[in-house]
């Protein structure tokens, strides 16, 4: 056998791509899985990591992040980020266009994924901005953005206030296959808006933002995907009526996948508190009612992904009154915790809940997924699903440290990362303990 | 953090900051009518004066314009013996791009006591009274739509003073509710004290449907929201809601929803009409009404100075 020899040993083995949930080993040679179960005769690792107690899982993938370059280095570094993304168990980041400058050319893609490659870290899958600019006037060159390996083009949060340039642009994408990624956001409807409408954001005085900012721009998305055929992923669905939206499409065959932020599913308007400006979001926390369709929906499929929508803000930027606060909160690192908390809640099967993370998502995102299959790339992660924690700033890895998550209990910690068969990461805190 | 507790309120219960009636108990709000009560007759004393808060700064930092809110600040400040500082906020630090907080690090440097703020964002004084010193007090004069707690609490004193007690009211609060700060520090405190009926009365457009969360009847027929009511709320329509996407015309609000001596015929005989000032004559209210003797208007001004006087003194007596 050639490489280096790696063997995980007793871990609870959760595949969900296969539906496997069994204890075992899983071994390791060079890049590549070469037994789950138990070991071969004659294998003789180098290196042995203990998973007795712990969980085996595929490395997760998340569908929306941002890694603070190019443009906001002072609010994350590439690597600092994907360095957070690795103790969060993300060992592939499918990052949003909204960059300083906008991923809109090719050359700023290739410089990217070269900056990425260097670091030697979670994987990075660009999405191209489907618009110049994401002005949502002029169409961004797409067949040149894709050759330059971007997975898909995407508005980011940005929503296009012109239906034709909208209409001309999934035209054009589909024309070769492209998946279009949008917000349901409509722009009228949306402008101004800082919290969800409802009585929370009526109470603080709050300017709101309608469920009808989301259906009216579902419904227009909908009418566009019958006229062009384009596929589209719409990024973090917010309300219940949304939910229902998508599932009547899905049910009638659009093209269509979808996913839905960490924070979304496990909050509501009622956690802005004070004007707690953490939790100063984009979409905004909607209602209960929301929140239980959103987990609902992901646990039936209608919602194919969970993603973290990891968005580094300053602290100057954070420490605002609401509304001038920068919208977002980190993320990386608390994707596995809340996919772990809902597979907790949805009376789902771990193997099927988690599929949310893994290959349902990476499917929305056109890429093969991890498995733990035998032949495919060690790419996995061991996890302590009994580990208590809370995502205080001490706590987190991500130059980054705003939560609205930061006062709830988490479960759940990374405590070895591997990727290509190397062990990328590795809790030596709780290394050392044990 | 903040989540945890009632900002306003320091570990015995005692009002610390003024941000909002919302969430204080009804025994707070009533001491502070109760200490109002003997402010009331000072400014028709000879000497206007006593030493409640000899020795203390207030600064009046005004993010956004009020001439008349920030003088009678100032006036029952300085009848509380305070030294007063007047900040117009607009034109001086902001515009050089010095951050919310730096302003107030800055002026809690120059022993600042009380800081009596205005700002055009909801929540705004939350913001600074959680970054500022445990003896720092905070009193907010209007944030955004979100709260104006001295004007809710001059009108209940307001109402208290011509009907008597709360218990057996009917309030119709009439014009732009969602965009007013003033309607909603009214609406908690009126239902907090016991009001039995409140109404909402205005076009869909500025009183919406959820408005009834806040525990409203919410009212887009005018005769409707008047109808037997014992006090009569107008408030003031901005200039810029005027006409716009919101309304069509001030002369249209004036037809469908300005109060005229016979749409008041509705209510009751002694029901009283209020406004917090500047009145728009001719668009919310007619003249003859405004002028007329179920008007109490400027009694609303002249409480305004005891009430704030009141504020003032209590939240500097709670503990550290």
């Amino acid at each position: 056998m050639n490489g280096n020899q790696l063997l995980i040993r007793s871990g609870r083995l959760i595949d969900p791509l296969h539906g496997l949930d069994t204890t075992g080993d899983v071994a390791i040679v060079g890049e590549r899985i070469v037994a789950v179960g138990r070991a071969p005769a004659g294998f003789a690792p180098d290196h042995i990591l203990d998973a007795s107690g712990l969980l085996v899982l595929p490395g997760l993938i998340d569908l929306c992040a941002r890694l603070g370059e190019p443009g906001y280095e002072h609010e994350g570094m590439l690597d600092t980020e994907l360095h957070a993304a690795l103790v969060g168990g993300v060992t592939r980041v499918v990052c949003s266009p909204d960059t300083d400058p906008v991923l809109d050319e090719p050359s700023l893609v290739e410089m990217l994924r070269w900056r990425a490659r260097r670091i030697k870290s979670a994987r990075v899958y660009p999405l191209g901005a489907l618009t110049k600019g994401l002005q949502g006037e002029r169409l961004s060159e797409m067949a040149e953005l894709t050759r330059a390996s971007c997975i898909g083009l995407s508005q980011a949060d940005t929503p296009i206030a012109d239906t034709k340039v909208l209409y001309s642009a999934m035209q054009y994408a589909s024309t070769f296959g492209y998946k279009v990624w949008l917000r349901a956001k409509d722009a009228a409807l949306s402008r101004g808006g800082i919290a969800a409408s409802g009585a929370y954001a009526q109470r603080l005085g709050l300017a709101g933002v309608p469920v009808i900012a989301e259906t009216v721009a579902l419904h227009t998305v909908f009418e566009l995907m019958r006229a062009t055929g384009c596929a589209v992923h719409i990024s973090k669905l917010s309300s219940s009526q949304g939910v229902e939206l998508v599932r009547q499409a899905k049910a009638e065959g659009l093209p269509l996948t979808c996913d839905v932020s960490i924070n979304n599913l496990l909050l509501t308007d009622l956690d802005i508190g004070y004007f707690d400006s953490r939790a100063r979001l984009d979409p905004p926390l909607r209602q209960g009612r929301d929140r239980d369709a959103l987990r609902a929906a992901l646990a039936d499929g209608t919602i194919d992904a969970l993603c973290s929508d990891h968005t580094p803000v300053s602290s100057d930027d954070k420490t605002q009154t609401f509304a001038d606060a920068a919208p977002g909160a980190t993320g990386l690192e608390l994707l596995l915790p809340a996919a772990l908390q809902f597979a907790a809640s949805s009376g789902l099967p771990l193997a099927h809940a988690l599929g949310c993370v893994g290959h349902r998502a990476a499917r929305a995102a056109g890429l093969p997924p991890a498995s733990l299959a035998v032949g495919e790339p060690a790419e996995l992660i061991v996890v302590d699903a009994q580990a208590r924690w809370r995502a205080t700033p001490e706590a987190l890895h991500s130059q980054s440290r705003h939560t609205p998550l930061a006062e709830h209990d988490l479960q759940g910690r990374v405590r070895h990362t591997v990727i290509d068969g190397r062990v990328v990461w590795s809790d030596s805190a709780a290394t050392a303990a044990a | 953090m903040t989540r945890a507790h009632n900002p306003q309120l320091n570990a015995h219960g005692e009002l610390r900051h003024l941000l909002t009636p919302e969430g204080l108990p009804r025994d707070v709000l009533l001491h502070i009518l109760d200490t109002a009560q003997g402010f009331v007759s000072f400014g028709s004393r000879e000497v206007k004066k006593v030493p409640l808060l000899r020795g203390k700064s207030v600064f009046n930092l005004f993010f956004e314009n009020s001439t008349r809110t920030r003088t009678t600040f100032e006036i029952a400040a300085q009848r509380l013996s305070a030294d007063v500082f007047n900040l117009d906020i607009q034109r001086s630090s902001t515009s050089k791009g010095e951050s919310l907080l730096d302003t107030i690090a800055n002026l809690e440097a120059m022993d600042a006591d009380i800081f009596v703020v205005r700002h055009a964002d909801s929540g705004a004084p939350f913001l600074i009274a959680q970054h500022t010193p445990p003896h720092v007090h905070v009193v907010n004069a209007g944030d955004g739509r979100h709260a104006h707690p001295t004007q809710g609490l001059l009108d209940m004193y307001t109402i208290r003073h011509f009907k008597g007690d709360f218990s057996n009211l009917t309030v119709a609060i009439v014009g732009d509710i969602v965009h007013s700060r003033v309607a909603r520090s009214a609406i908690h405190a009126l239902t907090t004290l016991g009001v039995p009926e409140v109404r909402a009365v205005g076009p869909k457009t500025l009183v919406p449907g959820d408005l009834r969360d806040m525990g409203v009847r919410v009212c887009h027929d005018m005769a409707e929201g008047l109808r037997d009511a014992d006090v009569v709320m107008m408030l003031r329509l901005q200039n810029e809601r005027m006409s716009g996407a919101l309304l069509p015309s001030a002369h249209e609000f004036n037809m469908t929803y300005g109060l005229t001596a016979e749409r008041l015929a509705l209510a009751k005989p002694d029901a009283i009409v209020m406004h917090p000032g500047p009145i728009n004559r001719g668009v919310e209210i007619d003249s003859a009404v405004a002028d007329g003797p179920r008007s109490v208007i400027l009694d609303q001004v002249r409480f305004g100075i005891a009430v704030r006087m009141a504020v003032l003194s209590i939240i500097a007596s709670a503990e550290h």
